[in-house]
């Protein structure tokens, strides 16, 4: 696994998010063995505690399960993956629009200038 | 309660009438890693050489509830930040010298160590690089079946292929039902695996807190805290 972490934020989130991320992409799959604490923390270099921490908040989320003295797998539930793909969704475009506002945009602006981006699947000339 | 594997209580240490350790309180918890961080001359490893048992010192340390000193040596294992080693030895027995003196040692471990390390027992100590040097005390170390780990500058002064390798080795060797306690000034390279820092400013405390704490709570890593605390 290749990631770069910022110190500047708690570790546990960033890898919360990578998992996330492998899930929606479809690296790891619905129902996927996960791997253990010691090696992720291994290949990470990373604390085995913050990666136990990591463990414990995805599946408060129930984005993994723990089936006894076998370990961890991805859920098999689609349509929680299904949510998790929502809420990354959710983000982006949240973070996508705080920016267009800042840069002074009106809300329908900002409407017509991504139903036309989508629509030309080219970049729009802003007008 | 919980258990503490290290236990400081208004612990001072006097060097020729100038303070090393002035009413240094702490306490460290059963399978932490912990970062003892401080500039050079703040007192981490006059805190070591306590916590080790080598010294004497002014006020209350225990090792598992044991007074640290000779009682509690056993079950500590030291990692100087000078060689444990004499130059004229080869690996294999600088690894069988630190069987005969410690009965916790395990050759098994040290064995898988020394692979992991990419060390030859029959390689020469006086031959080794600075980094080789650094994964050969790093495995004597660890080798023994201690309760705490001192690790005085594991990194220091070593190039950053054996600094990676010696923080893997950390955590792939490490045991939950002990410590470790690493100390260092190079906080960017190794802050993601403590639990907790301690910082250390002419010879007091002046910060303790688990990292992924104080990274939510300042929104900062813990080398920028560390600038800050430092700063002159």
């Amino acid at each position: 696994m290749a990631l770069e972490f910022d110190n500047n934020l708690p570790i546990y989130l960033q890898i919360m998010n990578y998992i996330k991320r492998e899930i929606v992409t479809g690296k790891l799959k619905a129902g996927d063995k996960i791997p253990s604490v010691r090696e992720l923390a291994a290949e990470l270099q990373i604390n085995p505690n913050t990666v136990q921490r990591t463990f414990q908040e995805l599946e408060r989320e129930e984005v993994v399960e723990t089936r006894r003295g076998l370990g961890r797998y991805v859920t098999s539930e689609e349509a929680k993956i299904m949510a998790i793909k929502k809420e990354m969704a959710g983000d982006l475009i949240q973070r996508f629009i705080t920016g267009m506002q800042e840069l002074g945009f009106a809300n329908k602006d900002i409407a017509a200038i991504i139903a036309e981006a989508v629509d030309d699947k080219n970049p729009p000339a802003l007008k | 309660m919980k258990e503490h594997i290290l236990h400081l209580q208004g612990v001072s240490k006097n060097y020729a009438g100038k303070k090393a350790l002035d009413q240094v309180s702490l306490s460290i918890g059963k399978g932490k890693i912990v970062g003892l961080l401080g500039t050079n001359g703040s007192g981490k490893s006059t805190l070591m050489k306590i916590a080790a048992g080598l010294i004497p010192y002014e006020g209350n340390a225990t090792v598992l509830g044991k007074p640290a000193g000779l009682e509690s040596k056993a079950e500590v294992a030291f990692m100087p930040d000078r060689p444990l080693t004499e130059s004229w030895m080869r690996v294999y027995e600088a690894i069988r010298m630190q069987r005969d003196f410690y009965p916790d040692f395990d050759e098994n471990k040290a064995g898988q160590m020394l692979e992991f390390m990419n060390l030859r027992d029959r390689d020469r100590v006086s031959t080794l690089s600075k980094g080789m040097q650094e994964r050969l005390q790093l495995t004597l170390t660890l080798s023994r079946r201690a309760r705490l780990y001192l690790l005085d500058e594991p990194i220091g002064g070593v190039d950053p292929v054996a600094r990676t390798r010696i923080l893997d080795a950390i955590l792939e060797f490490y045991d939950e039902d002990s410590s470790i306690v690493i100390s260092t000034h190079l906080v960017r390279e190794i802050e993601r695996i403590f639990d907790e820092v301690l910082f250390l400013k002419q010879g007091k405390v002046v910060l303790q807190d688990e990292v992924e704490q104080l990274r939510s709570k300042h929104g900062k890593s813990v080398e920028d805290l560390f600038k800050e605390v430092f700063a002159e």
